[in-house]
């Protein structure tokens, strides 16, 4: 559980992520899909006050975020970091440093996973004037040269063009291919559909877990708006 | 006045040498005859050396030496002119002062390297007085470097008139070692068609005082400037930072931008401050004093890294 300022923003949290699983939160705004991925990375003003987290057997209730990222989660936001002055070359390889480093090839790959030309991105700065999306996609290139074991990806697509969501799609299936177990929070059926899981969550509760497709449906047909409603869910 | 135009050798120039190196410089290009430099260590000339196109003349003074530098009417410089200003011993007095002229339709590079690698009781005066001519280019880097110790201090005054049609671009760096107390005071007065771009960056620590005082005038009907500042202090360090563009000609633009981190306790003051007296004008400003970008911070941290190494990554970025 973790409230603020006196309201549970996170109440019935059951989930289990199965490793080379790609897991997909689905949730109106609000819904506290966000929080759950801030929540499971530990970051300041999210940690949580009942209940457990275990990592491939291991409690990391406790740990910081760099404990938790040495361990192998990494977390991709919504709307990255700007950082003026750093060379992409530079951010994309501080997450392989825990890995033994990074080739010149693995940095170029990296970026051309994510459609962006090596010899133009590699020696300029992430916060260089570049628009949201190409700084969404150095985001999700840091995270392919990091290696994780588990990548919770908030919304990959926002501030992507519609054209690249298949690469995106894409994208997340190479990370299950390295090995990589992955958490997407995503609005599109078509990320949805790409999982092997889905679970929907309302108000701080995944509602239910089980086959994308429904879930997917499910909400689309079934949720009625938050404030229409006489009282909120119960857990599943 | 003196014209030098062979180099003057002497014992002193391998200390220089390891001083410009610590500064950041690369000591080799004090040393070819094809590039332009000039080298002094406290009121001596170890080296000056004028290519074709440039005019260097110097004068030793009691505690430093005078400087005119002209380049001459049409002369585009092809490689950069390399300054090296310093003092070895630990305390002292170095007073430069600067004439420096490009003439119409001139364009040069100045790369200076600042060097004070043992000061503990030092006082760096530098009083320039820099004239770019009509559609001359004048570029300006200057890096500072001051050594462990903060026993020194640092005086840059500069007055910079830009003619029409004219650029000036100065980057002031000084974010290895420490700082000491630096008063930096520069002012511009900026013609018809001018551009002015200034650039300080500043990394203070311990009782480090920094004192920036940036000023542009735009003069000149399309006139435009950018005064950018980046500041970083921790432990006990302060800073002011005042950064003012007048806006005097109609279609004159300026902007200025100042961001500081700050960290421990610290003091910072910003005051950007903009006037304008033609309705036609326009100069704009932010300022941001504040903590490391916490997101910044948490993103390398989920990337492996301890809080500390993300901020010092982040704020040397900032500096970069």
């Amino acid at each position: 559980m973790l409230s603020r300022d006196g309201k549970k923003i996170l109440r019935g949290v059951n989930l289990e992520i199965g490793d080379r699983e790609i897991h997909s939160i689905i949730g109106a705004n609000g819904a506290g899909k966000s929080t759950l991925a801030y929540t499971l990375m530990g970051l300041q003003g999210y940690e949580h006050e009942e209940g457990s987290l275990i990592f491939n057997g291991e409690d990391i209730s406790k740990l910081s975020i760099t404990e938790r990222a040495r361990k192998g989660i990494t977390l991709a936001w919504q709307e990255p970091a700007r950082f003026e002055g750093l060379r992409v070359r530079d951010y994309l390889a501080i997450g392989a440093k825990g890995s033994g480093g990074v080739t010149e090839e693995e940095l170029k790959e990296a970026l051309r996973k994510v459609d962006l030309k090596p010899e133009k991105y590699l020696d300029r700065e992430v916060g260089e004037a570049l628009s949201g999306g190409e700084r969404k996609r150095i985001e999700l290139a840091s995270i392919i040269t990091m290696k994780p074991k588990l990548a919770i990806l908030d919304e990959p697509d926002s501030g992507i063009d519609v054209v690249s969501l298949k690469e995106i799609v894409n994208l997340i299936q190479t990370f299950k291919e390295n090995g990589s177990s992955v958490l997407v929070i995503t609005h599109r059926k078509e990320i949805a559909a790409a999982s092997d899981k889905a679970s929907l969550m309302c108000e701080g509760v995944i509602l239910r877990s089980g086959d994308p497709l429904e879930i997917s449906e499910f909400f689309k047909n079934r949720c009625i708006p938050c404030d229409s409603r006489v009282s909120p869910p119960k857990a599943a | 006045m003196t014209q030098i135009t062979l180099n003057t050798l002497s014992s002193e120039i391998k200390d220089m040498d390891a001083a410009y190196s610590a500064a950041g410089g690369d000591a080799a290009v004090l040393h070819k005859h094809e590039l332009s430099s000039l080298v002094i260590s406290g009121n001596k000339v170890l080296n000056a050396n004028g290519t074709e196109g440039i005019v260097l003349e110097t004068q030793e003074t009691e505690h430093g030496v005078d400087v005119k530098m002209t380049i001459k009417k049409g002369y585009k410089i092809p490689l950069p002119v390399h300054l090296c200003f310093g003092l070895i011993p630990e305390d002292g007095l170095q007073k430069i002062n600067m004439n420096f002229t490009a003439e119409e339709n001139s364009a040069v590079e100045l790369v200076a390297h600042c060097t004070f690698p043992n000061a503990v009781k030092i006082i760096h005066k530098m009083d320039a007085q820099m004239h770019v001519g009509k559609n001359a280019s004048l570029k300006y880097t200057e890096t500072h470097f001051h050594g462990p110790h903060g026993g020194i201090q640092v005086i840059p005054k500069s007055h910079i008139k830009i003619e029409e049609g004219g650029s000036y671009y100065t980057n002031f760096s000084l974010v290895s070692g420490r700082v000491g107390y630096l008063e930096f005071d520069y002012s511009v007065d900026a013609e018809k068609d001018s551009i002015c771009e200034m650039v300080t960056k500043v990394y203070g620590k311990k009782d480090d005082k920094i004192k920036i005082l940036e000023k542009i005038s735009l003069n000149g009907e399309n006139a435009r400037s950018v005064i950018k500042s980046r500041l970083a202090i921790t432990d006990n360090a302060e800073s002011e930072f005042r950064g003012i563009t007048e806006g005097h000609a109609p279609r004159s633009r300026g902007h200025v931008d100042c961001m500081e981190v700050i960290q421990g306790n610290a003091k910072a003051e910003a005051v950007p401050i903009v006037r304008v007296d033609n309705p036609l004008a326009k100069v704009t400003h932010e300022a941001a004093i504040g903590c490391v970008d916490k997101k910044e911070v948490e993103t390398l941290m989920a990337r492996g890294l301890e809080e500390d190494e993300a901020i010092d990554i982040i704020v040397k970025g900032m500096l970069a």
